[in-house]
């Protein structure tokens, strides 16, 4: 009874210490827009810091002001983000965004308890059909940048091969992927069949963290990958291990998410991402005006959601750029497509047919034809990548993921 | 005195009046809040006051804030609950969070696996069953090593956290939704099958209401029930129960059995309860955090309603702090560490006396 009476009284203290100047803040709703973003891991994740920029820059050009968006980090993929959207809302965000995968279902709960304000999952699946009118997805045909940054990449390897540092069958480039999820596996592919385009005999081999961040891993699997003969690196997760790792080797490496020539000045090659500003703009546009928002955006090179960083002069071969600067062009004009099965078999044969599970309705039941044209078609049924075939030439070191 | 005391020695205290201990507790609480507005000023520039009048916003600002308050300290109660008479057993659970954890993840198998073959009733109670039974399950392991072989059970039960973690990990593989995402998402999101029902619309009520009638039989069990009583004997004296015909092994491993299935209710109220998912943080550090909650409380379930709130309310304040004033949830978790730090350290001047040398009086800070 004691300990009950002086808790209570602690706790009264506490109250009253701290009851005055909270009554402050209801006048800010009035005239412009009050967004929210959820994010995964903080600015140190290279991922999550290309939203965060992307973020703030959209912000800046539409004129919202700081004291008007809310960025929250280290959101995990569980209730957490539910509760996360939760409290935007309680703040007054009319927008919420969220940054990772894992965030989607979480965000959809959301949605449906708070049918005033819109809810974007951000590489999500779900929102064409949960048929909601406040929840979208978005995604950008990043397997484009990352056909551009193989291209980079077939170039240096060409470069080795020409300098006689390695034989042609030696061109073995190696790749640290976070899980064997269609998004890596749609990016890794793109990258090797850039590569490819310019060095037919490259090969490589993946290996898997089972983490969007693991410092540790990522930067043991590029080490890995380094002394199994892998002559470039190049990376789908968040952290700088990987860059890092090829840093300390002097391997040279194509990153992703934005520039990492801090972590490798000696190394980095190129890096590709995804530009989010367009997208972040446009809904805010498309919120004011009242209008409805795409459910499922798909930004691409026109949308200037797909970039390329500059090209490392100091690292990347010679005449890079404009290697680079045709397959752009092939890929704006349509003469070139980066899952052409013309360039690329699976156990020997050239595909013709694929069903890709388009519907994600948590039953893995493929039920969308993916193959038309004598390409396979990426991105264009739905935003989130859903390429996910094994091909020729790709060898996964671990699959547990 | 002589020359040859040291300059300072430490008592205990035999009894302490109810003034002096709230007197120190306030004292503790106050020099917490200084030291904690003295940093927010010097290390982000920003106003105390305002720091704090946010504090009391992520607990109290809205209504659904408040629900959230408590259903934070329903489960952060609920685990306590679970330990609290091991503890008074002196048996050292520190397994609270992997009990709740295989719990959790008995009943997200069963709305995994029998989701669309049973009836919705049944699910329900079947993954209950499931849960209490996982959970209980856990405990007992290291229960029968302490009652036949008398294992350290801290280490043991601590182990067991990490084991059920990497189980978790496991079957997340397994069941991730999509392949290769390695995350489950919500279970049944389109069916809800074995979401526990809603009481009106309010999601939580259900949870608070079933930890309510939890404390009132712990309450009632350990301080009127033979068992309880067994409990206490046991905790003052294993020769003392011996004596007077206890056997001790029986109630360890009873007592267990009960701490592992309140904590495997936590993790089926966390789980189908209300995330209606499965990973491996989802009992958040809840296990430890308890020890805290029922230490505080001296064990005393209606006291541990008290110090659930002090622990939630900091916790949501210091999230309150990170949104309001965009400042990474880590100096919230600062702020939090330095109030406990005072609380649990006031607890020492409470129990115990310091000496000075020269001074020759009593002082109690």
């Amino acid at each position: 009874m004691k300990k009950l009476v002086s808790v209570v009284l602690i706790l009264a203290m506490v109250l009253s210490l701290t009851a005055c100047g909270s009554k402050a803040d209801n006048n800010e709703k009035a005239s412009s827009l009050k967004v929210g973003l959820i994010c995964l891991h903080d600015e140190n994740s290279t991922y999550d810091l290309n939203f965060i920029n992307a973020f703030t820059e959209a912000c800046a050009n539409y004129g919202i002001s700081e004291e008007n968006y809310i960025i929250k980090t280290n959101i995990p993929e569980d209730n957490g983000c539910y509760e996360a959207a939760a409290e935007l809302v309680d703040e007054g965000c009319d927008i919420v965004f969220s940054d990772s995968f894992g965030h989607q279902s979480y965000m959809l709960q959301a949605a449906k308890e708070f049918t005033d304000v819109l809810f974007s999952s951000a590489t999500g699946v779900n929102a064409h059909t949960a048929d909601l009118d406040n929840y979208v997805n978005a995604f950008a045909s990043i397997y484009e940048g990352r056909y551009l940054a193989g291209v980079a990449a077939g170039m240096k390897l060409n470069e080795m091969i020409e300098a006689g540092t390695i034989t042609a069958d030696q061109a073995k480039m190696g790749y640290v992927g976070a899980y064997t999820y269609a998004e890596v596996i749609s990016g890794y592919t793109s990258f090797y069949l850039g590569a490819k385009s310019v060095c037919p005999s490259v090969t490589m081999e993946v290996t898997f963290t089972g983490s969007w961040y693991d410092e540790t891993a990522e930067k043991e699997g590029a080490e890995m990958l380094i002394k199994n003969g892998c002559v470039l690196i190049s990376q789908h997760a968040d952290s700088l291990g990987a860059p890092t790792a090829c840093e300390n080797n002097n391997v040279p490496n194509v990153s992703y998410n934005g520039s990492t020539i801090k972590a490798g000045p000696n190394t980095f090659i190129v890096s590709s991402r995804i530009n989010w500003a367009p997208y972040y703009e446009y809904v805010f546009k498309a919120v004011e005006a009242g209008e409805k928002v795409d459910v499922d955006w798909t930004g691409t090179l026109a949308t200037g959601s797909v970039e390329l960083t500059d090209v490392n002069a100091d690292v990347a071969a010679e005449g890079t750029e404009d290697a680079m600067k045709t397959a752009l062009d092939g890929l704006k004009d349509g003469s070139v497509h980066v899952f052409d099965t013309a360039n690329f078999t699976v156990g020997g044969e050239t595909l013709t047919t694929y069903l890709a599970d388009v519907d994600d309705m948590g039953d893995f039941v493929p039920e969308t034809e993916a193959i038309a044209d004598g390409y396979f078609h990426e991105s264009e049924y739905r935003s989130a990548p859903y390429f996910d075939i094994q091909i020729d030439g790709i060898t996964l070191l671990n699959t547990q993921f | 005195m002589n020359s040859k005391t040291p300059l300072i020695h430490i008592t205990k205290r035999s009894d302490i009046p109810v003034g002096r201990a709230i007197l120190i507790r306030v004292i503790a609480i106050a020099a917490a809040l200084l030291l904690c507005g003295f940093l927010t000023t010097l290390l982000t520039g920003l106003n105390p006051i305002e720091v704090y009048a946010s504090m009391i916003r992520g607990s109290f600002g809205t209504s659904r804030k408040l629900w959230n308050l408590l259903q934070n300290m329903a489960m952060l109660l609920c685990v306590a609950l679970a330990l609290a008479p091991a503890f008074r057993m002196r048996f050292w659970n520190l397994g609270g969070d992997g009990q709740a954890l295989m719990g959790c993840l008995a009943a997200s198998a069963c709305m995994i696996l029998i989701g669309d073959k049973v009836s919705n009733t049944a699910l329900i109670i079947i993954e209950s069953v499931a849960a209490l039974a996982a959970g209980a399950i856990w405990a007992l392991i290291p229960a029968i090593f302490k009652a036949k072989w008398n294992t350290n059970e801290t280490l043991f039960t601590l182990m067991m956290n990490y084991v059920a973690t990497q189980i978790v990990a496991f079957f997340i593989i397994i069941w991730e939704s999509p392949k290769g995402s390695g995350n489950i998402g919500v279970i049944n999101q389109h069916t809800e099958a074995g979401w526990f029902p809603s009481i009106g619309s309010n999601k939580y009520l259900l949870n608070v209401l079933i930890v309510i009638a939890l404390t009132l039989i712990i309450f009632f069990y350990m301080r009127y029930t033979k068992h309880g009583y067994e409990i206490s004997v046991v905790g003052e004296s294993e020769r003392t129960a011996r004596y007077i015909g206890i056997k001790v092994h029986k109630v360890i491993i009873r007592t267990m059995l009960l701490s592992g299935a309140i904590c495997g209710l936590a993790g089926l109220l966390l789980g189908p309860g209300t995330n209606h998912t499965l990973a491996t943080g989802i009992i958040d550090g809840r296990g430890f955090t308890a020890v805290m909650v029922a230490w505080l409380a001296k064990f005393d379930p209606l006291v541990m309603i008290i110090t659930s709130f002090l622990l939630v309310f900091l916790q949501r304040g210091s999230n309150e702090i990170a949104t309001a004033f965009m400042l990474n949830k880590s100096f919230g978790d600062i702020l939090t560490g330095i109030i406990l730090f005072f609380i649990i350290g006031s607890d020492f001047f409470i129990n115990y006396q310091l000496h000075f040398r020269k001074s020759g009086r009593k002082e109690a800070k």
